[in-house]
Parts: structure tokens; sequence; C-alpha cells
């Protein structure tokens, strides 16, 4: 909402700096956005014209004798509308004008056109900036003040406020007096409305019925006739503009201007276009059709409330007119509408026909329904003043929905307990009564309070409180500290463990990243089989490429890797906590928090140390078993089936028997549909909620053995498909071995085809007492005899 | 003899004083302290010297050997250390060649942040809870007192989904305040919560604007919970997330769940407070929205609002890194970019 300071002086006196008013009304809910200067004119006054002589030199040009109270000056004029007696904006030599052409601001000089010395200029609204016409000067009205700088007569400041939503009242320059006042400690004066009814008695020659009174609580009318159409005086157009709108004609300006004032939307019949001059207010017939005031044809439907004249639909109620009964030149009589509509359903009826307006978006908020009669006086006395038109006798004022006030209690201890300290019955009586409350004492520590009738947002005693502690100012309540117990602590695993995941992870060298969670479906189908994907939708995407929500947190990762690859030199290694979201049938999905990597490029960046080989699946599977072994949690690695990665290269995490996640090298075909350059990349994907129960589980502390360990070396052969962990296993499961660690690997000449030789280093050691060579030598023996015997392996010679 | 072993003494200390190795020191003690010296030796024939003479020689010779001892202790010491220097030497690097390269990982900016704030909070008796992305229009809209075609609906740009009954609204969360009901619906007085998390915008991504970000919620109700102890929290939140000389401005504002209804700002850290681009003009920075929990809420969730008062707020988080190192592009935060994550 735009309010010219010089509208609100006339409703309240405002002695406050600017720059602290702003303040006042920022800190209590009514946020000056921005401060906008009209005018700024330097050396620019109101003259009037006092003598027309013709141009010596040229036809088209005039010499025009400007009368400024003290002095009088001579300037060279063009405009074809000047004429003797106007009250014009002179400019003197010095002052900054627009130029026209250019839109530039430029210095008046002395100059001498076609011969003669121009003193000045008499100046267009383009060249003082006010709008763009430039056909002639602008002409002031009679009444202004002669020698008076232009700046005091015209100039004006433009508050922006943004308005909240529970605020309609203050979408009106009066409801902006009413905060001003009470921040400032001033009082709010109205306009006057008075004028003389000389027309007919407006039940003779219009009709108004109300058919569906649960959407229209009142509607009042009233008839303007002999109406002469014209312009606006400038004093309301430029009122106009500088709170945004378009000026337009006498009659639809009178609407826009009360509607600015008061806050009431109100809207203009041509009288003579409404069929048998009724107005009947009910819901459209599904399919009725109806072109508006923006030339759109619309079909209306039953939900839809209209106004109707005795054939159609002539407007959609609150929201905008229609054309065939829109105020044109030719108009002569006019009936001005000033009523009010159910919220709910003139939103949802803007909302469907996708078409808002100042109207719409006042009517939406709920604003009072005793601001009709109010703005219909004020309306009508101005139409009739700017139009020279004739007032029907009385109003049709038509109010099913009228309701009394009823009076709100509140408390000293209600004020105590919200804002946490004591107010006084007179603190709040005088704040509240500034506001336009009317307050009765019922106690020395309650009140009664009635609420106005344009503060609709005010219905409970908490609603009072605000106000009260907004007009004192929020800064100036007292500042503590919740003293209460604390709530029962709840722990929350989940988190802790995603917590301790990101921070190992991290300090393996991996960057975390957080992804979309809507993606698309192509996207998602490159990583899981159509028969698995069966992700929620986004009934309203922005764009198809986050239009469902991810059930895996793959492809956001690998879009990661292969956006990044194209920058980066050394290796990418990315991981995401995050969520997916499982569909549910007839609930909100299952969200489960999942991990995911991916790792590729060199071990080591390049350096002036050498350059590393490239990451291979055992980089990936040593960042995973760090991450478990700090996690406490024990796991082994088997045979995968996953179609996203590598047949030959792809594992599958298992914790106490269950599957917890998958690790392997990026499947080619999945590498190329993502755009991916590097030949080895190696992804991981791991279910938290799985791993959580072994995360959970308590540590114990182990005893630092007491006694020595024997180490002894023996290196195996065995079949090429044998797993190493079989081996290692098997050796592991001795009493006596206290640790095995697999140090060589070989295929090659020195061994027989399809055979490999492993190399173990075997820790021997016993809790209880330090053991002999012989016991050594024994073990050693029956564990090369059980290998022997499962696996068929031998000692390598 | 006297004169033999003055001889001695001087020839000894000049090559002493010459030699450069403890190799040539090691000859220059066989040579003079070694079994077969002259000194040794005139050390040894003592006893066949007659008694008068036995006394001064053997006095002198004794002398001359420990003088020769310490000058042998002295020189090897000094020796040991050039050696020492000079290896030490051989062993120069370019100590400002770089470092050996290592992975490194960090957590992703916003992660730091959520925890940066939570931290604070849990420091000031607050549980870090969370919950669902995807929600009911009960739980985002209408229990927060936003019944549809409530206007405040306008403030929350809201994808939908696609539910096959479509019977009973459900989106994505545009803020965390659902959480402000799922909390007191299965616990009782007292509450104090915070709730980090996504939410998300349908709205055109810009600049400033982003489809999905995360929100903090904080919420506290007990029986004697004042607008005093909300302003006193944020305060002491402000000043140790900002710094202690941040101010912190408190006004009203409007949000259909709190009554009164407050937004936070500190004031504008590039300009001061006398106005710049950052902070428009005006000098303040809003920081987060907040309130004292609704009646109508309470009665919700069955809190007695005659009983029970709380406070509630919520903060963007991406905002607060954009402030604090300068973030022109919200955008930045999720198409993860190594050159801008690696910066935090």
């Amino acid at each position: 909402m735009k309010a010219s300071l010089k509208w609100l002086r006339e409703y309240v006196n405002i002695t406050l700096p600017l720059q602290e008013l702003a303040q006042k009304l920022t800190m209590s809910g009514t946020e000056v956005a921005g401060i906008d200067t009209i005018g700024g004119w330097d050396n620019i006054v109101v003259g009037e014209v006092v003598a027309i002589e013709p141009h010596p030199n040229a036809e088209r040009l005039q010499l025009a004798t400007v009368d400024l109270g003290t002095q009088r000056f001579t300037s060279v004029c063009g405009a074809p509308n000047l004429e003797m007696g106007q009250k014009v904006a002179f400019a003197k030599i010095g002052s900054q004008l627009i130029d026209p052409e250019s839109g530039e601001l430029v210095k008046l000089k002395r100059a001498k056109i076609r011969g003669i010395a121009s003193e000045g200029m008499i100046c267009s609204e383009r060249e003082l900036g006010i709008s763009d016409r430039h056909e002639g000067i602008m002409v002031l009205p009679s009444d202004a003040p002669l020698g008076v700088p232009l700046d005091e007569y015209l100039g004006d400041t433009i508050l922006d406020l943004d308005i909240t939503p529970n605020r309609p009242d203050c979408l009106s320059i009066i409801g902006i007096a009413w905060e001003v006042a009470a921040l400032t400690g001033k009082s709010v004066r109205f306009p006057e409305v008075s004028y003389d009814e000389t027309g007919e008695p407006i039940e003779r020659k219009a009709s108004v019925e109300i058919a569906d009174a649960d959407l229209c609580p009142r509607y009042c009318a009233s008839l303007v006739t002999d109406v002469k159409m014209a312009p606006s005086p400038p004093w309301m157009e430029q009122r106009l503009l500088a709170c945004g709108m378009r000026p337009i004609n006498n009659i639809v300006d009178v609407t826009n201007y009360v509607m600015l004032e008061y806050g009431q939307p109100l809207h203009a019949f041509d009288y003579q276009k409404l069929a048998q001059n009724r107005i009947i207010v009910r819901r459209a017939q599904d399919g009725e059709m109806l072109t508006t005031l923006d030339g759109v044809k619309r079909a209306l439907t039953s939900e839809m409330l209209v106004i109707a004249d005795g054939e159609g639909a002539v407007a959609i109620a609150g929201v905008m007119g229609g054309t065939e009964s829109e105020v044109t030149e030719d108009t002569t009589s006019v009936l001005i509408e000033s009523a009010n509509f159910n919220p709910v359903s003139l939103r949802r009826t803007s909302m469907a026909l996708r078409l808002r307006s100042e109207a719409s978006l006042r009517f939406e908020k709920g604003i009072s329904p005793e601001l009709p009669l109010l703005a219909l006086r004020r309306a009508t006395q101005l139409m009739a003043a700017l139009s020279g038109g004739k007032i029907a006798k009385g109003i049709i004022d038509i109010y099913p929905g009228k309701t009394e006030p009823k009076p709100i209690s509140l408390t000293t201890r209600q004020v105590r307990r919200i804002l946490g300290v004591d107010l006084g019955l007179d603190q709040m009586v005088k704040v509240l009564s500034s506001l336009g409350f009317q307050c009765q004492r019922v106690s020395p520590e309650e009140l009664s309070v009635i609420v106005p009738y344009w503060r609709t947002d005010v219905r409970l005693s908490d609603d009072l409180v605000e106000e009260i502690a907004r007009i004192i100012g929020y800064d100036e309540l007292p500042t503590t500290l919740p003293s209460g117990s604390l709530p029962r602590y709840e722990p929350n695993p989940m988190r802790a463990l995603r917590q301790r995941v990101c921070e190992i992870l991290a300090g393996c060298g991996m960057q975390e990243v957080i992804t979309y969670s809507l993606t698309s479906l192509a996207i998602m189908r490159k990583v899981v089989p159509d028969s698995q994907l069966f992700p929620l939708r986004v009934a309203n995407p922005i764009t198809t490429e986050q239009e469902y929500l991810r059930t895996t947190l793959r492809p956001g990762l690998l879009q990661a890797l292969s956006s990044n690859e194209k920058h980066e030199e050394g290796s990418i290694r990315l991981f995401e906590v995050g969520k997916v979201y499982l569909p549910r049938e007839g609930d909100l999905p299952e969200e489960r928090h999942m991990l995911a990597g991916v790792l590729s490029g060199p071990r080591l960046d390049r350096s002036w140390h050498g350059e590393g080989e490239a990451l291979d699946f055992f980089d990936a599977k040593g960042v995973l078993e760090v991450l478990f072994e700090r996690l406490g949690v024990a796991i082994s690695f088997e045979p995968a089936e996953d179609e996203t990665l590598s047949p030959a290269r792809r594992a599958k995490i298992v914790v106490g028997g269950e599957e917890v996640g998958v690790l392997g090298e990026l499947h080619p075909r999945v590498a190329e549909d993502f755009d991916i350059s590097s030949r080895s990349v190696y992804l991981f994907e791991i279910d938290l909620e799985r791993l959580l129960p072994a995360a959970l589980e308590p540590h114990k502390y182990r005893p630092i053995p007491r006694f020595p360990v024997t180490l002894r070396d023996i290196a195996l052969v065995v079949d090429v498909a044998i797993p190493s962990k079989r081996v290692q296993d098997i050796i592991e499961g001795f009493p006596l071995v206290a640790r095995v660690t697999l140090f060589d690997v070989y295929i090659g000449e020195q061994v027989p085809r399809e055979k490999k030789s492993l190399a173990f280093r075997i820790h021997y050691q016993s809790p209880t007492r330090t053991l002999t060579d012989e016991e050594v030598k024994q073990a050693q023996e029956e564990i090369l005899e059980r290998l022997h015997r499962e696996l068929g392996a031998t000692l390598r010679a | 003899m006297l004169e033999k072993l003055d001889e001695i003494r001087s020839n000894a200390i000049d090559e002493l004083s010459n030699l450069q190795s403890l190799n040539e020191l090691e000859d220059w003690r066989i040579r003079y302290l070694g079994k077969k010296s002259t000194l040794t030796q005139i050390l040894r024939g003592l006893a066949a010297l007659p008694l008068e003479q036995r006394k001064a020689v053997g006095a002198s010779a004794n002398e001359v050997k420990a003088l020769l001892e310490a000058a042998l202790g002295q020189k090897r010491a000094a020796l040991k250390e050039e050696e020492l220097a000079r290896s030490i030497e051989r062993g120069r690097i370019d100590v400002t060649l770089p470092g050996r390269p290592l992975a490194l990982g960090r957590l992703h900016p916003t992660t730091q942040m959520v925890r940066e704030i939570c931290d604070i909070f849990i420091s000031m008796g607050f549980q870090v809870i969370e919950g669902p992305e995807v929600e009911w229009d009960y739980y985002n809209f209408e229990a927060l007192n936003i019944p549809p075609d409530h206007p405040a609906r306008d403030m929350f740009s809201t994808f939908w989904i696609d539910t096959e009954s479509g019977e009973r609204p459900m989106l994505l969360r545009t803020h965390t305040s659902p959480m402000q009901i799922r909390v007191m619906e299965r616990t009782r007085p007292p509450v104090r919560v915070v709730v980090p998390g996504k939410v998300y915008r349908y709205e055109a991504t810009d600049a400033t604007h982003e489809s999905m970000f995360y929100q903090i919620e904080g919420l506290a109700v007990d029986e004697n919970i004042t607008l005093a102890d909300l302003k006193g929290t944020l305060y002491e939140f402000a000043k140790r997330l900002f710094g202690a000389e941040r101010r912190v401005r408190f006004r009203c504002d409007y949000f259909p769940f709190v009554e009164p209804g407050v937004e936070m700002a500190i004031d504008c850290f590039v300009c001061g407070g006398s106005g710049c681009r950052l902070c428009g003009n005006t000098g303040w920075i809003e920081i987060l929205g907040a309130g004292m929990v609704h009646p109508d809420v309470l009665r919700r969730v069955n809190y007695d609002p005659d009983v029970y008062t709380g406070f509630a707020f919520g903060l963007g988080v991406e905002r607060i890194p954009m402030l604090r190192y300068g973030i022109e592009d919200i955008r930045l935060f999720y198409s993860n970019d190594l050159r801008f994550l690696r910066q935090f």
C-alpha cells in the first residue's frame, strides 16, 4: 500500500520527523519498505497568466506574462492550451526540469527563442516528472496560492507500506491514520460527508435484492444522475497516481479514491445499462458467461457470486465488473455499489478465475460490513461534486448480515501472563482508546473492550494484548529467560548416528553434499529398475527436473559427480546423508534416512610428490571399513546383485546376517547415462535405519593382553576362486589366534595356473600365559591341516 | 727428561689444534696417549729412575697426561659438534615446497550452520527433534490457523502431492511449523524443542529464492512462558551467533499461528545501521519470525491456554551463511559445486 503523507495529514496531525514516524510504523507492524519523494522542485512556483501576446517572429508561439505575486516574468510559450487567468507552474531560470525528449534532468538557462528573451518557462506535467502528459502546460486549480513554491503546493512524500494479511483496514489512508494517531498520541479526523439529495427517491429508480445472503452480508447502492463524464481534477489524479493507481475518469476515479481512503472497494455501474434497473446478488449459474473489464470472457460456476441485472451477470461480486455495464464517455447516470462479500467464497472465486484485483485483495482479507455505507456516502458526495450530477434521494441498504459487536474481557493477569510485565488498567485503556477501542472498567483488574468495526482482525483477548504490546513497542518490554523446569530428555539416536557418520566420512576425506529431494523420473530410471520405481509425484511441479520425490540418493550424487568432473582435476569424493521418500498406501510416505557416496579420480592429487594411481574398489571399501570400525559395527562383504554396479566388482554389506547396503564400481553403462567420463567410479549406498540397531549396541572394553605375541608367517596356495575371507575366517577361528593379517596376494608364474598364493601373518597369543614354541607349532599344524582338508590349501614351496 | 715432557706437551697441543676429524683425533690419541707413546713409556719407566728425579718427572708427566686428556676430551666434543652440524646441513630442504596432499573432507555449509544453531539452543535446554517433510495439509496449515482459502496461504506457495484419492491433501511442508503441532500432540508441557529440516516452496528460483531450503523451528511451552522469555531467548541466541556487539530489534509482525507476532532483526553488519545495499537501506537485517503460540493452536492440541503459554520461532538457515560470508546466490547451496563447498 502506498500512502501519500499529504493525504494522511488530512486525517491526523503529523509532527514527528519522517524517519521517526517510519520507524514507529515499522516497529508496530506496519513496515515502511520505502519512502519516495514526489517533487523536489527548486525555483518553480505557482503563477498566474496575466497577459498573452503573439510572438512577433513565430506564428505558433506566444508571449505569456506570468504574475508570481511580487514579480512578473515574460516567457515564450508554445502550448496550445495557454489561456488568460490560468494558474500554472512557472520555472524560473536556474531550475531543474526533465527534458521531454531525453527524459534527463536539465538546468533551465536564459535563452532567446526566435529573437525574444524568455525569462522562464511554464511547465508541462512531463517536464515536472508528474506524469507523461506533454500536450500542453499543466493547469493548476484556480485556488492555487500565488507565488508559493510548487514543492510546497504539489510535493508529497509517499510511504510504501507492507501491510500484513490480517490488516485489510490498513489498506486505506484512514486505517493508517489510526495507526499514526495511536503511535504519536494524536487523534483521527474523518472526512466530512454531507450532500443534498435533489433527485427522485432511489427506490423508484432501482431495486436491489440479495438472493444469497450467506455470501453477501450487506449491499448498499446510491444513484447519481445527470453526470458529466470528464477527467478528474488534478488533485485527485495526483493522489491516485501517488498511491499507484491510474486515473481514468471522474466516476471511476472516485470509486478508487474512496477505496484508498476507506479501504472499501466500490463499483460504478452505468445505470442505463442495467436491465430493468435491477440488481440481484446471486450465485452464478454453471456456464454463465461474463466479459470482465480486462476484456477476458469468463465462464462462471455456481460457486461464484455475481451481481446480476434483470437479464444476467454484470459483475463478479467483489472481484471485477463486466464490460457491458461499464461506465463510458456516454454515461449519464451512475449506480454506485458499496457492499460486503464473504471473504472465503470471494477468494475461492478469484483463485479459480486467476483474477485478482485491488478489490478482491481487500475483500478476501475480511473487511467490515459497517464500511459500505460510510464509503458509499463519501463516494456519492465526491461523484456529484466532480461530475455535476444529481443525487437521488436516499440510499438502498440491505444488511442481512448485521451483528452486534461482542465485548472482549481483558484482565491485567492476561497481560502479565503473555507479556511478562505488569501494566495498569490506565495504561491499557490509553493504548486501546488511541486505536479506537472502547474500554469499560469492570473491576480494578478487568476491562470490557468493544472492538472498533474496522478492526476485523481482533477477536480474542490475546489480540488485545498484541495491540497493547505493539503500540508500547516490543523493545520497551522486559527481557528474561524461561525459568521453568526442563522437559524430560528424549534421545534422538538416528540424528546422533547421522552426525557421527558425517563426521567420520568427512574425516576420511569425503565432501558432504546436499542434493534436491525432487528429481525427474527419467533420472531415477537410470539407476532403479522400472519394476521398483513408484515415486510420489508433485501435482504442480515447476519443472520436470523436479517432479518426483527421490527413492534413492544415487542420482543426485552421480549428477553432482558429473557436473564437478567438468572442472575438477583431482579426485572427487562425495557423500550425502539424506532422506528417500517411499510411498505408503493411504498414508504419508516413509521418509528413510540413507547414506550414499561416490569416489573417483586419483588416490592422491597430482603434486611434486608425484601422482597417485586411480582410486579403486579397495579405496572405497577402506572408507567403509573405517566408518564401521568407528561405529563399532562388525560387517562382512558378500557378492551382490545390483544393476547399477559392475557385475565383477560389487559387494553387499552385511551386518548380523542382514544386508544394510551395497558397494561397487559404477556400471560403465550407468556412467555413460550420467555423462560421467571417469572410467572408475565407486559408489556405496547404506540404509541407516537398518544399521541403527547395530550401531546402538553397547560397547565393551577389552583389557590389554599381558602375555607376549608370537608371530608366524605362512604362504598358502589355493584355487583362484576361493575368497580370501574364507581362508582368513578359518585361521581366525582357532583359539590361540589373536589376529590375522593378509599381507600378500600373488597370482602368476610362481604358482600353478588357476591358483593363487595368499600370505598371512598370524598373531598367536593367550590371555592367560606365555605360549611355548611347541604350542605354537602344534596350532600352526592344526590350522594347515584344516585348510588343506576344507579348501585344498597347500603351503607354498 | 723434563725438557722432553715439555716438548711432548707443546707438540701435542700444537698438532691437536690442527686436527679436522675424529679419525685424526684417534691417531693423535694413539700417538701421544697410546700404550706406545713416549709419554706412556716415560710413565712406565718412572720406577727405574732415582727417587729424586722420579718425583719431579712423575709429577710433570702426570700433569702433561692430564692436560692432554682434557684437551682430547674438549677436542672430541668440538669435532662431534661440527660433524653433527655438517650432517644436519646435508639434510637441508626447501621448506617452502608444498606438503604431501591429503584428501580433505568437509561438512556441507548448511549442515555446519544447522549444527551451530542447534548447539546454541541445546545449551539453553532445548532438544533437537525432527519430523516429516511430506505433510498433511492439516499440520502444515489448518492446525496453524490457516484454513483453506485463508489469505495467509499466499505467504506459502505450496507443492502439492499427487495422491490417487485426493481426499486428504498432502504436500511438501512449506515451513517447519507443522512440528509445533506434532510435538504438542505427543507430549505434555514443559516443551522446549528445536526442529531443523528441509522445507519446500513452489517458487521460481533466483538468487534469493530456492524451491528447497532449510528452516529451524523452535517451540517452548510451559506454565509461565512470556513474550519477555521469547525476547530473552532469541536475544541470547542472536548475540551468540552474530557476536555480542550486534544490536537486536523486535518488532510486530503477523503469522497466523502466533499472537502477538514478532520479527527479530539485527543491525546490519555491513553498514552498522546507517543503511546499505545488504539491508535495503533500513539498517536492519531480518533474521527470524516468532511469536506467542496462538491460543487456538494450543486448544487444538488439548493444551489449556489458561494454564499454558508458549513461544515459537522459525528461521531460514541458508540466509545466515549468506550474510556471514557474503554469498549472493542461494542456489549455490544445493548445486553442489566443489569450488563453492570447499570454501567452508
